[in-house]
């Protein structure tokens, strides 16, 4: 089954670390990434800029353009991990061990209906950010 | 366990603008709120370990901080006791019903107030910046000296100095209207700005190179707060086109390499990625201004896979536009850099030619001058130039870097008995 695990968490926290500390959540949680990915359970995975570079597409009549995220919120979305996991208490296990390396806000879990890989180069490297 | 104290840490320095703003709303008076906020991040400090971190740290953090100092003025004035630790401790529904009531537009305005007070007209620049570091971020005092070179003590003194100042002006507690807020917003943008330049101009002193990083935190929580403003967008993709060359702006030595000269592997993508998408989002309001402009030339930069790749004629069309928002010889002393490149050396030199009365005391003025009639085989002049740059140079980079091009022009072209003019 494949899940999403939607990362929600306080955002003026986490780009508010430094370099080091930025290092060492990313260190903590590349060990369970890779162990997941050894385990051929682990998709594409990607963080996102602040929401203060998102911009917000209103689907109205006429459509709006509106600065800032879908959703004023506490805790924002600020990455995805796409998982291949058996059942519901797995994926439970995944966001326990993802949440102990990186402590604070929320993992939605999320079932997918459909997941297309895309063809965009930079996915295809899995380097978008360089 | 230690990963829980290092999220408690950057929770509570995330939650400090809003929570010191709030907390002086309430007591109008800058020591009471930063002594009412250090009581609730101790309490935090004990709390949040055993009953994990609340939803809202900020509204947390105010309620905390503000019963514990109505306590403190009872308990002064009573001498009753201060309640039971556990009566702090299950404060989730007191917290929500708080966050309901302070709603979002109070958060502004006092994460606004908070950044403003540090802008008095009375206090120098550097004040400006120590205050800022010291109320709205919480740096040490310590690690606010460490950053600019002078004593704990006179650092300590320079701020209590300009707490005093601030306290005497008449802050404003009343709402802002629009005017006033856009007034204040422009205040506060070029203060975090030069919070920036601060760190940008250090070199490589780590602890003044961190002041970058603390300008980007609280830029962007500015545009959260005001996540319509083309200008606030436009500073923070400033800062972070900037930024994102800081690995690459240093050698091992730690001399200064040319932007030409940087490797561009080095460049932060991220921070680029960042800055160019906050770039579109400003230019959609067509409401142009100084920062955005200059963002949207240092993205120009960002954007060249090498320095032959780089828009110049853009670059010079943009400078041009930046010369009318704000006309300043210093402008004019960067945009003749696109012009050498667009229309050549000489063109440029007849560009600053003009300025020379103006920028006689400024470092760049004469490194660029050195620079154009080196470039058209100059010699002479450009050694004049070379020379007084160097006498004007700010910090050590920067005058080993004019030195190389003196020791490059004695040894290329030595022009025989002249060894001792400038």
């Amino acid at each position: 089954m494949l899940y999403a695990l939607l990362c929600y968490n306080d955002e003026d926290v986490v780009w508010g670390w430094d370099k080091k500390q930025d290092g060492e959540v990313m260190a903590r949680l590349g060990v369970v990434r890779d162990r997941l990915e050894a385990a051929g359970k682990l998709g594409p995975s990607l963080r996102l800029l602040p929401t203060t570079a998102a911009t917000t597409f209103r689907k109205s009549d006429p459509p709006l353009v509106i600065d800032g995220p879908f959703a004023e919120t506490k805790e924002q979305l600020l990455g995805i991990y796409i998982i291949d996991v058996a059942d519901l208490d797995e994926a439970l296990q995944v966001a326990r061990d993802l949440g102990e390396a990186n402590p604070g806000g929320a993992y939605e879990i999320r079932p997918l209906a459909v997941y297309n890989a895309g063809s965009a180069e930079a996915v295809a490297k899995g380097v978008v950010a360089a | 366990m230690s990963n829980d104290l290092a999220w408690i840490n950057a929770a509570i320095s995330a939650a400090r603008p809003q929570a010191v703003g709030a907390l002086l709303r309430y007591f109008r008076d800058l020591d009471t709120a930063e002594e009412a906020f250090q009581d609730a991040c101790l309490r935090a400090l004990n709390n949040w370990p055993k009953n994990g971190p609340p939803r809202d740290p900020a509204a947390w953090l105010i309620m905390v901080g503000r019963n514990a100092a109505l306590d403190g003025v009872r308990k002064r004035s009573r001498q009753t006791e201060l309640p039971p630790e556990e009566k702090l401790s299950d404060l989730d529904d007191a917290e929500a019903r708080a966050v309901d009531r302070i709603d979002a537009s109070d958060y502004r305005d006092d994460v606004l107030r908070l950044l403003f007070i540090c802008c008095h007209p009375d206090l120098p620049p550097t004040q400006q910046i120590a205050l800022a570091l010291r109320i709205v971020s919480g740096l040490s005092v310590k690690q606010i000296a460490r950053a600019f070179l002078v004593s704990e003590a006179a650092m300590e003194q320079r701020i209590t100095r300009a707490k005093r100042i601030v306290a005497e002006g008449d802050a404003q507690f009343e709402t802002p209207g629009p005017v006033e807020r856009a007034e204040r917003l422009a205040a506060v943008a070029a203060m975090l700005y030069l919070v920036f330049n601060e760190g940008y101009s250090a070199g490589d002193n780590p602890a003044r190179a961190q002041l970058c990083g603390e300008a980007i935190r609280l830029t962007r929580l500015l545009l959260r707060l005001y996540q319509t403003e083309p200008e606030i967008m436009g500073l923070l993709a400033l800062m972070l086109v900037q930024h994102a060359r800081t690995p690459a702006r240093f050698d091992a030595e730690g001399q200064i390499v040319l932007l030409e000269d940087q490797d561009r592997s080095l460049w932060n993508r991220q921070m680029i990625n960042e800055g160019v998408a906050l770039i579109d989002k400003a230019m959609r309001h067509r409401r142009p201004g100084a920062y955005q402009v200059q963002a949207a030339i240092g993205a120009l930069h960002a954007r060249a896979a090498t320095p032959a790749d780089t828009d110049w004629p853009q670059i010079d069309r943009l400078y041009a536009s930046l010369e009318r928002l704000t006309p300043s010889p210093v402008i004019t002393l960067n945009r003749a850099v696109a012009v050498s490149k667009v229309a050549g050396p000489e063109a440029a030199l007849e560009m600053i030619a003009p300025l020379s009365d103006k920028l006689s005391g400024y470092f760049h003025f004469h490194g660029l001058t050195g620079a154009l009639n080196l470039e058209i085989g100059r010699h002479a002049e450009a050694r004049v130039a070379f020379d007084r740059a160097i006498a004007l140079a700010n910090t050590a980079a920067e005058a080993t870097h004019i030195r190389q091009h003196l020791d490059r022009l004695m040894l290329d072209h030595a022009p025989a008995g002249q060894e001792n003019a400038g």
